[in-house]
């Protein structure tokens, strides 16, 4: 082997990895593998179909262990030439939290202390203008709706302009093709600078591990949308991300019992979310913000 | 002469398409069967042997139907077929199954069936694409004798800050 010299800089940066991964060593060998594999895994978007199988498989196995079910973990990507799109009739609404109930079920989110909601039903004065400082969401009645109150359900918007992916220090949330707004848990840190962005409270922090009920689990799964969190991360409505990929309505319209809540996608004029906007006064809120929602509220005539 | 003969196969083609469409329009909505109470329907089981009598009047039979729709100037028979029970009867004397009350309803309220038909007025649960989609008649959710949606009790509300315990 003939002599080979390096130059200062390589030396300097041969000597300095080599320093970090002695350090490192230990540090790694201390933690558990699962520990390791989440350290070193790549951002979401980053990884080849092939690393996303791994991933979701070992997810799969892990989840097995820990809560003793078959979950299928899925990676479906966007659908080509779709943007999804809510509406919502807000002279329907009722105020009865069906929807809320039914998000939890459908997203596996967790169900006691505290238990992590991510529709807010919020209630408003009749003839005062949509003055959001004015809201409440703890109302409590016996009956709904009362004759003096609206109501309006407000939940991620999926803004095209979203100023919550702006703000993440790590990216650990992005907006995908079809318009969702979607975050990797294992990327986010829980800082919540996402929620203080979010001008709808539209994310919700978990606090807690995941207490669902055995036989309460929703075993079909999607990487970005409904698995089973862990504790201290950011999380979100992703429109049901594991159901409108396959063509099946989000679980908040189906279970309304007005059928106030209408979804489709907006570029395609057939679409039910089109008629509305066709045909509807709708508005957004917040629209002075810029953020460009893809949630559109309406009144009948 | 011959291009009044081509003429009138044209027609009778276009005929018979509009024939096939209007039926495809008839099975356009697959709704779940309608929501009779329990051992009502058929009507004809005891309407068959029963006189008809046009008068109005208040009823022995049907003590739990209350009508609040426009009580003042309906009655039963306006909706329901005299001679065959178990149909309802439109405006136009044209005789429909239950199963397709919508179009009895569109009669009076036009706007709502517009919206009804293109998904915005009521629920569709399943599948929007690649799948099935099913749709609920009027009378699932609005009891036909009294439409008015009744109130609710609501699911309980979200807790607040102060009562999260291990909010730290």
């Amino acid at each position: 082997m003939q002599g080979r010299n390096f130059t200062r800089r390589e030396f300097i940066r041969n000597f300095s990895m080599a320093t970090f991964f002695g350090l490192s060593f230990p540090f790694l060998s201390s933690c558990g593998k699962e520990m390791v594999e989440d350290f070193l895994q790549k951002h979401f978007l980053e990884m080849t179909h092939e690393e996303k199988e791994l991933i979701i498989s070992r997810l799969e196995e892990r989840y097995f262990k820990k809560y003793g079910k078959k979950f299928t973990v899925s990676i479906q990507e966007a659908i080509p030439n779709t943007l999804w799109g809510y509406g919502l009739d807000l002279s329907r609404c009722i105020g009865c939290r069906r929807c809320v109930y039914a998000c939890i079920e459908e997203n596996n989110c967790s169900r006691q202390e505290p238990q992590s909601q991510w529709i807010r039903v919020i209630r408003l004065r009749k003839g005062s203008l949509i003055n959001l400082e004015d809201s409440e969401h703890y109302y409590n009645p016996d009956y709904v709706p009362e004759k003096e109150f609206i109501y309006i359900p407000v939940q991620c918007q999926q803004c095209e302009n979203p100023p919550c992916v702006k703000v993440c220090p790590v990216h650990a949330t992005w907006k995908e093709p079809d318009g969702l707004v979607v975050v990797d848990y294992n990327w986010c840190i829980g800082c919540r600078y996402c929620m203080a962005a979010c001008p709808y409270r539209g994310r919700v922090f978990n606090w807690a591990e995941p207490n669902v009920p055995k036989d309460k689990w929703n075993l079909s799964v999607h990487y970005l949308g409904n698995r089973p969190r862990m504790r201290n991360v950011v999380e979100k409505c992703t429109f049901c991300i594991q159901r409108i990929r396959k063509g099946r309505y989000p679980a908040c319209v189906e279970v309304c019992p007005t059928g106030s809540r209408k979804f489709g996608n907006l570029l395609d004029p057939q679409s039910e979310i089109r008629y509305v906007i066709q045909n509807k006064r709708t508005f957004r809120l917040k629209e002075d913000l810029n953020t460009e929602p893809k949630f559109y509220y309406f009144f009948e005539a | 002469m011959r291009k009044i003969f081509y003429y009138f196969i044209f027609l009778a083609i276009l005929g018979n398409l509009s024939l096939v469409f209007s039926k495809e329009i008839q099975d356009e909505f697959p709704v779940p069967p309608p929501p009779f109470s329990e051992g009502i329907y058929p009507c004809s089981q005891c309407h068959a042997s029963m006189e008809i009598n046009r008068k109005r009047r208040i009823l022995n039979e049907h003590t739990n139907i209350k009508l609040q729709h426009a009580e003042t100037m309906r009655w039963c028979l306006d909706c329901h077929n005299p001679e065959n029970r178990d149909k309802l009867r439109l405006y136009s004397g044209e005789l429909i199954d239950f199963g397709r009350s919508y179009l009895l309803c569109g009669e009076c309220h036009g706007n709502i069936y517009r919206d009804w038909k293109a998904g915005i007025h009521g629920k569709r649960q399943g599948y929007f694409s690649g799948g099935k989609r099913t749709y609920l008649l009027c009378v699932h959710c609005h009891n036909a004798h009294s439409p008015q949606i009744k109130p609710i009790k609501p699911e309980p509300p979200p807790l607040k800050p102060k009562e999260i315990r291990n909010a730290r």
